[in-house]
């Protein structure tokens, strides 16, 4: 945009732009695609052993994808739409008012995409972030270890030199979807003797490395999406690091900002009709046609007040990055208050469901969808750092409050 | 629209600092109360308003005022509830101006609004009578009586009765209470025969007065947009009190906010300082996430009061909701949090506990704001 331009003809031009934004959506995305997530074949993760569970899943997909709009606001070069901010915010403001599904799930797209665009070589950018875009490769994340969970920086996996290579070994554990992933971006410690944050490195490498293995680990909801994953003697190229060799702990920061920001948008997604009327679906209505149980009628309300207030925040947020006015540590607060809400949803959702919601195998029920998805949103205040973690960012990073 | 101020906004927000956190801080109140000062607030303060074109913030430029939105409103309110100033500000130039700006003919408004902006003039908008903020509940009567009406009834929680000029009076030309139809509003001059005005010395000592009306006889003049028809036009400009409330309560909570967290830094207890303790450190944090969001949630509001008044319902009971809760909940953590000191008259926390339950109550609480978004959803 040049300097020249007013601010009459940036709005006209923006304006524009949601017409054919409109129009475009309207003509491409099929009415299938419009509808709510359901389960988790509705989710498309891309890969290199990808398969579409529909027609419409597919079209929509590659549609977007030939546009650069499975990553709007990524260079072209990259496989991008490169789109401004503020048209970016108009394509999802659309995106969101037409309901439709994300063409594309990918840790690939929300963590490591935005760390390469900030931290990689241009080689690095150059080979990955295009076959991100396209959903040719998928991505897990290691970060997590049996021990170092919340406290990620006394992770233990050791990557030694040797020559041209480090050679990798140790465990992670939580790592969601390692066993459907082609590449794995993760810490290692390449200086034992640093202390607990200097002595990392963030680097990527090839799940069908030899001496990689991974183990589902069966959940409450009766799902696993997280592995244990282990590497014994995994021998990787020094090229392979992101930034420099012993400052990862700068780039593993940077991506879980942007881990905790998809997070806390995580009730945004598959979000259908309003609670209030799912409610009064199942529940039924008074005379007065209110939802016929006052107490949950006015927790409901309560939600869609805090809910809305959320809402009008995390569009504040991308403002203020806008602006340069935003806080970095301000993904926490987003994080934590957005896996509260979400919890909260689902405790409400179980309610409104009444014993309909308790069923777990059966046709009906689409195999428990609902409760399923129940029990999952409790690790929404565990995964990307605790609640308890983000509230400690907080005190101490926002608020300046002293450490213990 | 960007939920940021614009530069104009911030520079707005920097002059209305500037001039309230110098002249009105929080020992002004204190000042006012102590002194049973029978104005309740700074006359003197209330010109360097006018001047500065706050009083008529509102007030089209035609009619001398600076013709700005409702944003502007809440960055001026907010201030005020930094220092807790006791102000005409929200009953004369946000809340009546709103009423003449919307409601009134051309007569009532080159009377009435050159006047509010520049301080001559203060107005206020006489709305509830029984308990809690029920605008259809209104049962003051307004009988025709020859070329105009006869006024009778009472009105609570009138801000700045007791100096208003000029009253706006919600009133029942037909239906009965609990109807939109019917309700009609009246101006009403303050020294009128048969208005008796009570102040009533409240819990936050800001103005506030109990007024009867006895056979209080007004022109046809007098009428206030169409006769039965006035439900409408109160909605807006409750809608319009309301954000600007939220708004105060905002600049409350921050504050409250700011002062407690300057405590939890400098106390120390078991030979630390508390700020260590994690378990204040938490609810410090959520406090602090409870008020951004709040913030995001009250600028939305004015945003869409600024795009278009009557559609902003939602948004303002979403807002006015969260601003209740969030004040309610900085304050009593505010006076918890300072412990023993929080208790006391000497130091300032409890001062904004008692303007928070005010504001709380003023143009309908977070329940009744809820139950509204509740019933617009349509469950």
């Amino acid at each position: 945009m040049t300097d020249s331009k007013t601010s009459e003809t940036e709005t006209a031009d923006l304006e524009q732009f949601r017409t054919e934004t409109r129009a475009w959506l309207e003509a491409n995305c099929p009415p299938e695609m419009r509808k709510p997530v359901t389960s988790d074949a509705d989710v498309f993760w891309g890969g290199r052993n990808a398969k579409f569970s529909s027609e419409p899943q597919r079209i929509w997909f590659e549609r977007m994808r030939d546009k650069g709009w499975t990553v709007p606001d990524w260079p072209e070069e990259y496989g991008g739409g490169g789109l401004s901010a503020a048209e970016h915010k108009v394509l999802r403001s659309e995106i969101a008012k037409m309901g439709a599904r994300p063409p594309l799930s990918s840790f690939g797209i929300w963590m490591l995409g935005p760390a390469l665009l900030k931290y990689g070589t241009e080689a690095q950018k150059q080979e990955h972030l295009p076959k991100i875009a396209a959903g040719l490769i998928r991505w897990c994340q290691g970060y997590s270890e049996p021990n170092a969970g919340s406290d990620l920086a006394s992770l233990q996996t050791r990557a030694e030199s040797d020559g041209d290579d480090f050679v990798i070994t140790g465990q992670k554990i939580w790592t969601s979807y390692a066993n459907y992933a082609d590449w794995i971006f993760c810490l290692v410690r390449t200086d034992p003797t640093a202390k607990k944050h200097d002595g990392i490195s963030f680097i990527l490498f090839d799940m069908t490395s030899k001496g990689v293995t991974t183990k589902p680990i069966l959940l409450i909801s009766g799902y696993s999406p997280f592995c244990e994953t282990f590497f014994d003697n995994v021998r990787v190229p020094k090229s392979h690091v992101v930034g420099q060799i012993n400052r990862g702990w700068d780039v593993a920061k940077y991506l879980l900002q942007h881990e905790r920001a998809m997070i806390s948008g995580m009730g945004e997604r598959g979000v259908g009709r309003p609670l209030g009327q799912i409610a009064a679906d199942s529940v039924g209505t008074d005379g007065q046609g209110r939802l016929d149980d006052c107490m949950l009628r006015a927790e409901i309300a309560s939600f869609d007040v805090d809910e809305a207030a959320l809402a009008a925040c995390a569009e504040r947020a991308l403002d203020l990055a806008k602006a340069g006015q935003a806080h970095p540590a301000f993904s926490s607060a987003m994080k934590y208050y957005g896996t509260e809400l979400n919890k909260r949803r689902y405790e409400i959702l179980m309610s409104a469901g009444g014993v309909d919601a308790l069923e777990w195998e059966s046709e009906r029920s689409k195999q428990g969808a609902r409760p399923r998805a129940w029990l999952r949103t409790k690790a929404n205040s565990i995964e990307g750092g605790t609640s308890e973690v983000m509230l400690g960012i907080v005190a101490k990073r926002i608020l300046d409050l002293p450490g213990a | 629209m960007a939920l940021v101020l614009t530069e104009e906004q911030s520079m707005l927000r920097d002059s209305a600092r500037g001039l309230i956190s110098d002249t009105a801080p929080v020992s002004h109140l204190r000042h006012l109360r102590d002194s049973k000062d029978p104005t309740g607030f700074s006359k003197e303060l209330w010109h360097s308003f006018a001047e500065i074109g706050f009083a008529g913030l509102l007030v089209p430029e035609e009619f001398g005022g600076s013709g700005l939105g409702f944003m502007e409103v809440g960055v001026v309110m907010e201030e005020i509830g930094r220092t807790l100033m006791p102000s005409p500000f929200l009953a004369t130039s946000v809340v009546a101006t709103s009423a003449l700006n919307r409601g009134g003919n051309a007569a009532q408004k080159s009377e009435y609004l050159p006047k509010i902006s520049n301080g001559s003039l203060l107005a206020t908008l006489a709305i509830d009578e029984g308990t809690k903020h029920r605008p259809l509940q209104t049962n003051l009567q307004a009988v025709r009586a020859g070329n105009g009406f006869k006024l009778s009834g009472a009105k609570a929680l009138v801000v700045d009765g007791h100096v208003a000029d000029l009253f706006i009076v919600a009133a029942r030309t037909a239906g009965s209470a609990g109807e939109r139809d019917g309700l009609t509003l009246f101006l009403v001059n303050s020294k009128a025969k048969g208005v008796a005005i009570e102040r009533t010395i409240m819990v936050d000592a800001h103005n506030a007065a109990r007024i009867e009306l006895a056979n209080v006889e007004v022109n046809a003049d007098s009428v206030l947009g169409e006769v039965d028809q006035a439900a409408s036009l109160l909605d807006g400009v409750l809608d319009i009190g309301r954000g600007a409330v939220a708004a105060e309560m905002v600049g409350l909570s921050e504050e409250v906010f700011n002062r407690t967290v300057e405590y939890l830094k400098s106390r120390k207890q078991f030979g630390k300082l508390i700020g260590e303790f994690q378990a204040l450190q938490h609810r410090a944090a959520e406090l602090y996430i409870d008020i951004e969001i709040t913030r995001a949630a009250t600028m939305k509001a004015l945003q869409a009061l600024d795009a278009d008044v009557t559609k902003a319902a939602s948004a303002i009971a979403v807002a006015k909701a969260r601003a209740g809760t969030t004040a309610t909940r900085a304050v009593q953590e505010g006076v918890q949090m300072h412990g023993g000191m929080g208790m006391t008259d000497q130091f300032d926390i409890g001062f904004f506990m008692k303007r928070a339950r005010v504001c709380e109550e003023l143009f309908g609480d977070a329940n009744y704001h809820t139950e509204q978004l509740a019933q617009a959803r349509g469950y």
